[in-house]
């Protein structure tokens, strides 16, 4: 139970069901991944492929009926999910922080931001209330929230929707933790903020070394913000890779069908690539691959079995009965083992 | 899409404004808002629809976007301006005409969630609209709804079941029949992909596209994705701060977009190609939308644009032709420079 060297996580094998009137729901069902000290993982999928509550599970934040019912997580040398909860507490905010979508309730409405942003150093550093009114100015400039001293003191509804996300970014930094967990950091803003907002995440991650799991329905936010990237569809991963390669050279049906399915701007208009049907329900899989029914080059296997978890590269697994051919369709050259790096 | 399609829309000077209070004696004396406050979502724009062709309109939350195309529909009673259509200005017709209007005029909702009637079964969603204009009954009513929602690829089998038995991309082609039953010449679709998963937004463009060219519709397509406003219009309206700042075709609203305003839109765009996101540069706008109940002077982008000069600040910019059929609204560019890079610094030749 020990973690390889370099590695800040290691996810292995983690299982959250929820156990539902309408049968089990398998929202995640057996991923592993790692992430290493200073990089960025994205995570990507559509609603309901669980890369949300993958992510809360690794911080033991998953609401009744869920149940994380089989796994590791391994943060430095403990297994976060045999820790008591009183140690995970320590951890949560400390040294894994997150940022959720929604800044506004996110954030209590009753409470100056400058509170909010006490309690984190008060709890975790010991800080006096005077420091950490400094460090809660300091961070807020760090964000770039103009005039920051006297904002300090505003509640959360005198904020915008950026400002408060930077108010979030702020508070999950204030005590540099080690890992940052951002859910969507940056969906429901305008592009023109998005963008500033993804730019403060990078300077801020160069600055600190923080590393950083960016879970992210857009494609393009995960091409421009990540070193690896994991695919995700009905609690599976189906897709991981480094980023650059799985774009260039992806390997599954539904990553390609994913990238296909985004318009392009430079391009001539004319019919855009969709993926038929709906994604599954995640309670009643049936037998075999889960994205078979909408899969455009599905054969009798992908009905009846479960698709393998092939290695394309060194860094780069797909599932699917079919991954060689899909990434050499994409041009990739598949290389012996002893080729590999 | 040709130049000189007819026109089936046309709108001259529309504003919306919202009057939030204030400036009153009473307000003056104890309330301590001795300003009148007013919210001008939509302040003086023009805009000519043609007929068989899809218009974006694009631009940030607060822009005004949705109140201009609920306006046009009078969903949002509008404070002044017109709105032609087959000759009659709908911004002054009453209740009874304007209802016999709007069987031509539809809209599709942003939210599939909160715009169907949960009470209601599919079959009764579809067919209100038969009903309220009188198109079929009974029988016939049953059957054109059972075609309308093939023709947005529902299975018919449909009929009785309730909307929160549907996905949201089920149900945005729900609402899409239901705009579609009076056999409307124009639709608002307002945002009708925003809540949509990227595999579905795929499918309702397609959908969208199929249906106007098999129905001969017009659109008026909302939307603050450029990605998605490229790929399914004609020409672009890109709206700041209640005024329209640019309007040109989507490909050269694309590639050689005038405004500072939509170029930083352009740039603030992700691109899902590493290998262009590690390379290219992006024009950052500095800070938020500034709010709409006291817009700044001038050209109202000033605060954040970067080519911004004194001048700015005081002469409000006209939409003016820089190229052919390329529109924009800046006063440091000109049909004789068009290029803002290129214009010597402190010049406002458009003046």
């Amino acid at each position: 139970m020990t973690i390889s060297n370099g590695n800040l996580l290691e996810v292995k094998n983690l299982r959250t069901y929820f156990d539902t009137d309408d049968g089990m729901v398998k929202a995640v069902d057996g991923i592993s991944f790692q992430l290493k000290r200073g990089e960025t993982l994205g995570i990507v999928g559509e609603s309901g492929s669980g890369k949300s509550v993958a992510n809360l599970s690794i911080i033991r934040l998953i609401p009744e009926p869920g149940k994380i019912v089989s796994g590791e997580v391994l943060f430095h040398d403990s297994d976060l999910l045999l820790l008591p909860n009183e140690a995970v507490r320590k951890i949560r905010g400390r040294r894994i922080a997150m940022i959720f979508q929604d800044p506004m309730t996110s954030l209590n409405p009753f409470m100056k931001i400058s509170r909010q942003l006490m309690e984190m150093t008060e709890l975790h550093l010991g800080h006096s209330k005077a420091q950490a009114f400094e460090h809660a100015v300091k961070m807020l400039e760090t964000v770039g929230i103009p005039d920051a001293r006297s904002r300090a003191n505003d509640y959360p509804h005198e904020f915008s929707g950026g400002m408060r996300q930077r108010v979030m970014i702020a508070m999950a930094l204030s005590c540099e933790p080690e890992l940052l967990i951002a859910d969507e950091p940056t969906t429901a803003l305008d592009v023109t903020i998005q963008a500033q907002i993804l730019e403060l995440i990078k300077t801020l991650k160069r600055e600190t070394g923080t590393s950083v799991i960016l879970i992210t329905h857009d494609l393009g936010v995960v091409a421009g913000m990540t070193d690896h990237v994991i695919v995700m569809y009905a609690g599976k991963i189906f897709e991981q890779g480094k980023t650059t390669e799985l774009f260039s050279l992806p390997g599954n049906p539904y990553t390609k069908g994913l990238l296909r399915s985004v318009p392009d701007p430079t391009a001539e208009q004319g019919k855009l690539y969709q993926i038929p049907g709906l994604p599954p329900d995640v309670a009643h899989l049936k037998p075999g691959c889960p994205f078979a029914p909408r899969c455009d080059r599905v054969e009798e296997i992908c009905h009846k079995e479960f698709p393998p978890f092939v290695q394309l590269n060194a860094d780069h697994h797909s599932l699917c009965h079919f991954a060689r051919e899909v990434y050499a369709d994409s041009g990739g050259v598949i290389l012996a083992a002893d080729e590999r790096k | 899409m040709s130049a000189n399609s007819p026109t089936l829309l046309s709108i001259r000077d529309l504003k919306v404004h919202f009057d939030l209070g204030g400036g009153g004696p009473l307000d003056k004396l104890i309330l301590n808002k001795p300003e009148k406050r007013v919210v001008k979502a939509v302040d003086g724009v023009s805009l000519e629809i043609q007929k068989g062709e899809t218009l974006g309109l694009v631009g940030e939350s607060g822009c005004g976007k949705t109140t201009l195309g609920r306006a046009i529909l009078r969903l949002t009673e509008l404070t002044d301006g017109q709105v032609f259509y087959r000759d009659r200005d709908l911004a002054h017709l009453s209740g009874k005409q304007l209802r016999e209007q709007r069987r031509h005029l539809q809209i599709i909702f942003q939210d599939p969630y909160a715009s169907l009637n949960p009470r209601m079964t599919i079959g009764q969603i579809v067919g209100e609209p038969l009903k309220t204009f009188n198109l079929a009954r009974g029988r016939e009513a049953e059957q054109r709804v059972q075609e309308l929602l093939e023709t947005v690829g529902l299975s018919k089998r449909f009929i009785k079941r309730f909307p929160h038995e549907f996905s949201g991309g089920q149900r945005q082609r729900i609402g899409i029949a239901r705009a579609l039953a009076v056999d409307p010449d124009f639709i608002v679709a307002d945002e009708p992909i925003s809540a949509l998963d990227v595999s579905i937004q795929a499918q309702i463009m397609n959908l969208l596209e199929k249906l106007r060219r098999e129905k001969n519709l017009t659109y008026l397509f909302i939307s603050h994705d450029l990605r998605a406003i490229r790929h399914v219009s004609d020409r672009v309206a890109v709206m700041y701060l209640g005024k329209l700042v640019e309007l040109a075709d989507a490909k050269d609203i694309y590639h050689e977009p005038l405004m500072p305003y939509t170029k930083a839109l352009i740039s603030a765009v992700p691109v899902p190609d590493p290998q262009i996101e590690a390379t290219r540069q992006r024009i950052m706008l500095e800070g938020d939308v500034p709010s709409p109940i006291n817009p700044p002077s001038g050209c109202r982008f000033h605060t954040r644009c970067p080519y911004a000069i004194d001048v700015c600040k005081e002469v409000i910019p006209q939409l003016v032709e820089i190229k052919p059929r390329h529109f924009a609204a800046c006063i440091r560019i000109s049909p004789a420079q068009p290029h803002i890079e290129e214009v010597p610094a402190g010049a406002a030749p458009g003046l």
